[in-house]
C-alpha cells in the first residue's frame, strides 16, 4: 500500500499543527463558532448527540496492521474502547473530546493517517473496490487512481468551499463493488475498444440523500493522463454553477438534473478545453511511482486447490458454512479473500472493539501480507490469505465473535449510527438492525434466502444507503414516534437502481414482520437459483406491496377503541 | 477597510464611488452594475476598479479586462467559494490586472486566495477585528507546500518529486 | 418582529460543552452533566434566565448549541424531555446501556 514520502509526511504534520492552532483561535474568540465549524469538519470532527465524533480517513479502505493497532490505542485512550466502520470505508469514534483532537491527529500522523476532509463541503475520502488487486474480473487496481485523486484533492485551494460535499469512487473491475454510479463522480477504469489504452469512463451526478439519482456518463473515455485536468473541469463547473440557495439542492446531482446531462457535459468540455493538461496532470512517472505501491505482494506459487482447506471444509460443517458465505475467490491460485463480518447477530452493524481491532491487525499481519480493507458494507476484508490458512484464521475469528457466516446474506445489514448517536437523525437505525438480525438469525434459513442486502438509514440524508438496498428502511418521525418507510428493489452494483416505496411508514415493532412478509413473497415466487433482487426485477413490486400492506397494524383509532 | 497582500497590511489607494466624475479621485472602484458608464466617463489618468459579485460570467469581465486597473470579487460568506473559481478563470484566460478578494473571507483562506490568483485581500472590518494582520500571515505560512501543480506554488509536491526524479536520473546517468 | 414560538413550559436548557462535547444542562448559573440537576423553567422569566445564561456561556467559549427543551416532571421532580430525540440526548445510546448518562446517573431508555 501507499507509503508517505517526506512531502506527504510534512504535509500531514503541518495540517495537525494547523488544526491545533485553529482550536486555540476558537477558544480565544479569534474564530467565531460559525467560522470554526467548517474548519473542524474538514478535520473530521462532528458534534453529535452525546459527544464529538471523529471520522478518520481510511483512503480507499486500505489499512496496514500497525494503523489498525493505532486506532485501537485511540479507541482505548480517547474513546470507549470501540469504533465504527462507515459506508464510505472510514472509521468513526463517537466519544471524542475537542481538547484531545489535536493529540489524536498527531497519533494518526505517526502511522500515516489523518482526518483530512472526511467532512465539510469539499472532496471527501475517495472510495474503491474492497477486492482491489485480487478479483478475477479486475482490469486494473483502482487504488493508484484513488491515491492520486486523494493527493490532488487534499487542501485544494479552489475546491475547499464547494456548495456541498463531494464524493468520488473508483472501480477497475467488471462488477462494480464501489457503487460508482451513486457518487458525485464515479470512475470506471476501462480499455479503449480501438486503441486499447487504459482510461476512464466518467460518471457524474449520482447520489442518495433526499433526492437519489443514478449518475450519468459524461465522458465515455478519458485518457489516463488527463484525469486531474478533467476532474478540475468538473469540480470547477460545480463550484461556479452548483446551487447555494438551498442546502438540500446543492449537490452536483441536482445541477446535472436541472440543466440536463447534455448541457452539463458541454460546460465541462468547454472548461476542459481551456485547460493546459501538461501543467495540471500528474506525469506518467508519478502515476507509476504511486502504482508501484500497489504491486501484487510476494505470492507463493500454490496449487489452485488446497487439500488442507478442502479437508477442513469436509470435516467441519461450521467452517464450511462460514467459507461459503465469507470467502471470495482470488485471482491467484491457492489464495482467497475473506470477509470478517462485523454483523454479529444482535450487535450494532460495523462496530468493532479495540480487542477485535488488535486481533484483526494480528491476523492481517500474519496471514494477509500486513494489509486489510474496510468495505462500504461495514465489514473488513483480508484480501491475500492462503486457502491453507483459512481454517486457522477462522478459528481465531471465532474466539473474538468475528466469524459470523453472513456476508451478503439477510443479516449482513448496513446501518448508519442513527438517532442513538447522530444529531441529524430522525429515528434510530441500530435497534432495527439488531431486531432483524435476531429474527433472521437461523443459519439454514439465511442460506436458503441467499443474497439479500438490507440497508437502514436513520434520516433522509441516507448515510445507510437505504435507497440502494434490495430492501431499504428509512427512519422518520410521525406524531412524535419513530416511523419506518420500506423501499424495495435498490441495487448498489453496476445494475444500479433506486428502491421504490412500498407503502405508508410503520412502527419499529412491526418492521421484522414486514420484512418477513417480503421475504416470504420472494421464497414463494422465485425461480430456481434466482436471487432476491432478480425476483423483484422479474415479478415487479406489486406482489411485494400487496404482502406489505396485507397484515398492516391495526389503525390507531381502532387500537384506541380496542383499548377503551 | 484593511487591505493585505502576502507581506501584510498595505496602503489602499482606491476609494469607492457609485459613479465616476471629477470628484471621484484618481483611483475609483465602482459597482459592476455601473462599470460601463464608469469606463465611458474615465479620465485620462484615472484608474478604474470594479466590485464584482462572485457569480458574474467571466467572459463579461474579460471583455473589459484591459480597461480595468483592479477587479475585486466578493465573498458574501466565507463558505461561498465561487470567488476562487472566478479568479482562477480570469487568470486562466489571461487577465493580468490586480485581483482583490473582498468581504467575509477568513485568515485561514489567505493562502487559497493567492493560490487562485488573487494579489490582495480586503477582509470585512468585523473579521479583521478578530483576526488581525498577524493571524493572516501566520495562517498563510501553515502549509509549506501542497500537491496541486497549477496554483502558483513553484515548490508544489508533485513538481518537487519530479525534480528529485530528474536529479536522480542525471546523477545515475553520470 | 415576532419571536419564534418558545417551546412549551416547563422546560430545561441543554447544550454541548465546547471543549469536551458532553451534553450539559443549565442549573441557572452553572452547567451540570447530570440531567436531574437541570434548572426547570416553569415560567417565562426563568426560561429567559436560562437563555441568558446560555448566551453568556456561548460568548465566553464555554458551550455551543444551547436550546430549551420541553419536559415532563416525574414524582421525584426529575425532568424528562418530552421528545424522544432530546430524551436520547439526556440518556445515551439505547442499545448500549453501559454508555452515556444512563450509565453514569441512572435512568434508562424505556423498554
Amino acid at each position: 500500500m501507499y507509503r508517505y514520502d517526506q512531502f506527504d509526511e510534512r504535509f500531514v504534520r503541518e495540517r495537525v499543527a494547523q488544526f491545533r492552532a485553529q482550536v486555540k483561535r476558537r477558544l480565544d474568540g479569534s474564530l467565531s463558532d460559525d467560522e470554526f465549524k467548517p474548519l473542524r469538519l474538514m478535520n473530521g470532527l462532528y458534534l453529535q448527540l452525546h459527544a464529538y465524533m471523529l471520522r478518520i480517513a481510511v483512503p480507499y479502505g486500505t489499512l496496514a496492521s500497525r494503523q489498525l493497532r493505532q486506532l485501537a490505542v485511540i479507541a482505548d485512550r480517547y474513546d470507549r474502547g470501540y469504533g465504527h466502520f462507515t459506508t464510505r470505508q472510514n472509521m468513526q469514534f463517537n466519544w471524542i473530546k475537542l481538547r484531545d483532537v489535536p493529540d489524536i491527529h498527531s497519533l494518526l500522523a505517526d502511522v500515516e493517517m489523518h482526518c483530512i476532509q472526511t467532512s465539510g463541503n469539499c472532496i471527501r475520502n475517495v472510495t474503491a473496490d474492497h477486492f482491489a488487486g485480487v478479483a478475477a474480473d479486475e482490469l486494473e487496481d483502482p487504488r493508484p487512481t484513488a491515491e492520486l485523486i486523494r493527493q490532488w484533492s487534499s487542501l485544494h485551494p479552489e475546491f475547499s468551499f464547494l456548495p456541498r460535499k463531494f464524493k468520488i469512487a473508483v472501480t477497475g473491475a467488471e462488477h462494480d463493488r464501489a457503487a460508482v454510479k451513486l457518487h458525485d463522480i464515479g470512475l470506471r477504469i476501462l480499455r479503449h475498444p480501438d486503441t486499447h489504452e487504459i482510461g476512464y469512463e466518467v460518471i457524474v451526478g449520482g447520489g442518495l440523500g433526499r433526492t437519489p439519482y443514478v449518475g450519468k456518463v459524461v465522458r465515455e473515455f478519458l485518457p489516463r493522463r488527463d484525469l486531474l485536468a478533467y476532474l478540475e473541469a468538473i469540480v470547477r463547473v460545480y463550484n461556479a454553477d452548483g446551487r447555494r440557495d438551498n442546502k438540500f439542492k446543492a449537490r452536483i446531482k441536482i445541477l446535472v438534473h436541472e440543466i440536463g446531462t447534455e448541457e452539463f457535459r458541454r460546460r465541462v468540455e468547454e472548461e476542459f478545453a481551456q485547460l493546459d493538461g501538461p501543467t495540471i496532470n500528474a506525469d506518467p512517472e508519478e502515476v507509476a511511482r504511486i502504482a508501484a505501491y500497489f504491486a501484487p505482494p510476494a505470492y507463493e506459487k500454490l496449487p489452485a486447490k488446497s487439500n488442507a482447506y478442502e479437508t477442513h471444509r469436509a470435516t467441519n460443517p461450521a467452517f464450511a458454512t462460514w467459507a461459503d458465505a465469507n470467502v471470495f475467490p482470488h485471482r491467484v491460485p491457492g489464495y482467497a479473500a475473506l470477509t470478517i463480518s462485523l454483523k454479529a447477530i444482535g450487535e450494532a452493524p460495523g462496530d468493532i472493539t479495540s480487542g477485535q481491532m488488535r486481533l484483526v491487525a494480528d491476523l492481517a499481519e500474519k496471514y494477509s501480507f500486513d494489509e486489510l480493507r474496510v468495505t462500504h458494507l461495514q465489514n473488513v476484508v483480508l484480501a491475500h490469505v492462503r486457502q491453507a490458512d483459512l481454517f486457522a484464521v477462522w478459528q481465531k475469528l471465532c474466539e473474538a465473535d468475528l466469524a459470523t457466516p453472513n456476508v451478503g446474506l439477510v443479516t449482513d445489514i448496513i446501518a448508519c449510527p442513527g438517532l442513538d448517536y447522530c444529531a441529524l437523525a430522525t429515528a434510530r437505525s441500530i435497534p432495527i438492525a439488531q431486531e432483524l438480525s435476531k429474527r433472521f438469525a437461523d443459519q439454514e434459513r439465511q442460506k436458503d434466502i441467499g443474497p439479500l442486502g438490507i440497508k437502514i438509514s436513520g434520516c433522509i440524508n441516507a448515510c445507510g444507503h437505504h435507497h440502494i438496498g434490495n430492501i431499504g428502511i428509512l427512519g422518520l418521525e410521525k406524531n412524535g414516534v419513530e416511523n419506518y418507510q420500506i423501499t424495495l428493489g435498490g441495487d448498489a452494483t453496476e445494475n444500479a437502481a433506486i428502491g421504490g416505496h412500498l407503502g405508508p411508514g410503520i412502527d419499529a415493532k412491526d418492521v421484522p414482520d414486514a420484512i418477513e412478509r417480503l421475504v416470504d413473497v420472494y421464497l414463494a415466487q422465485r425461480e430456481k437459483g434466482e436471487v432476491f433482487i432478480d425476483t423483484v426485477r422479474r415479478i415487479g413490486v406489486a406482489p411485494f406491496k400487496e404482502a406489505f400492506v396485507a397484515k398492516a397494524p391495526v389503525k390507531s383509532k381502532e387500537r384506541e377503541n380496542a383499548v377503551a | 477597510m484593511p487591505l493585505l497582500d502576502r507581506k501584510g497590511l498595505k496602503q489602499n489607494p482606491f476609494v469607492r464611488a457609485d459613479v465616476v466624475d471629477e470628484t471621484a479621485g484618481p483611483n475609483v472602484i465602482v459597482p459592476w452594475a455601473n462599470v460601463q458608464d464608469a469606463l465611458a466617463a474615465k479620465g485620462k489618468d484615472q484608474q478604474i476598479g470594479v466590485d464584482l459579485p462572485n457569480n458574474v460570467p467571466y467572459g463579461e469581465v474579460l471583455a473589459l479586462a484591459d480597461k480595468l486597473a483592479l477587479v475585486t470579487i466578493d465573498f458574501p460568506a466565507f463558505t461561498d467559494g465561487r470567488a476562487f473559481t472566478l479568479a482562477r478563470r480570469l487568470r486562466n484566460n489571461g487577465f493580468q490586472g490586480v485581483l482583490r478578494a473582498r468581504g467575509n473571507l477568513i485568515a485561514d483562506q489567505f493562502a487559497y486566495a493567492f493560490a487562485c490568483g488573487f494579489d490582495e485581500v480586503e477582509p470585512s472590518e468585523a473579521v479583521f477585528a478578530r483576526q488581525p494582520e498577524e493571524q493572516w500571515l501566520a495562517a498563510a505560512r501553515r502549509i509549506t507546500h501542497t500537491y496541486q501543480r497549477n496554483y502558483g506554488d513553484v515548490g508544489n509536491i508533485m513538481d518537487q518529486r519530479r525534480a528529485a526524479r530528474l536529479a536522480k536520473e542525471q546523477a545515475d546517468g553520470k | 418582529m415576532a419571536q419564534p414560538k418558545r417551546v412549551p413550559l416547563p422546560a430545561i436548557l441543554l447544550a454541548n460543552d465546547l471543549l469536551d462535547g458532553d451534553v450539559v444542562f443549565s442549573t441557572g448559573d452553572s452547567w451540570s452533566r447530570n440531567p436531574a440537576e437541570a434548572l426547570i423553567a416553569y415560567d417565562d422569566a426563568t426560561a429567559d434566565r436560562l437563555e441568558a445564561h446560555a448566551k453568556a456561556a456561548f460568548a465566553a467559549q464555554i458551550v455551543v448549541d444551547a436550546y430549551l427543551v420541553d419536559v415532563s416532571i416525574d414524582a421525584a421532580g426529575v425532568p424528562t424531555p418530552r421528545h424522544f430525540r432530546e430524551r436520547f440526548k439526556s440518556l445515551g445510546p439505547s442499545h448500549r446501556p453501559d454508555l452515556g448518562k444512563q450509565a453514569q446517573y441512572g435512568n434508562a431508555h424505556p423498554r
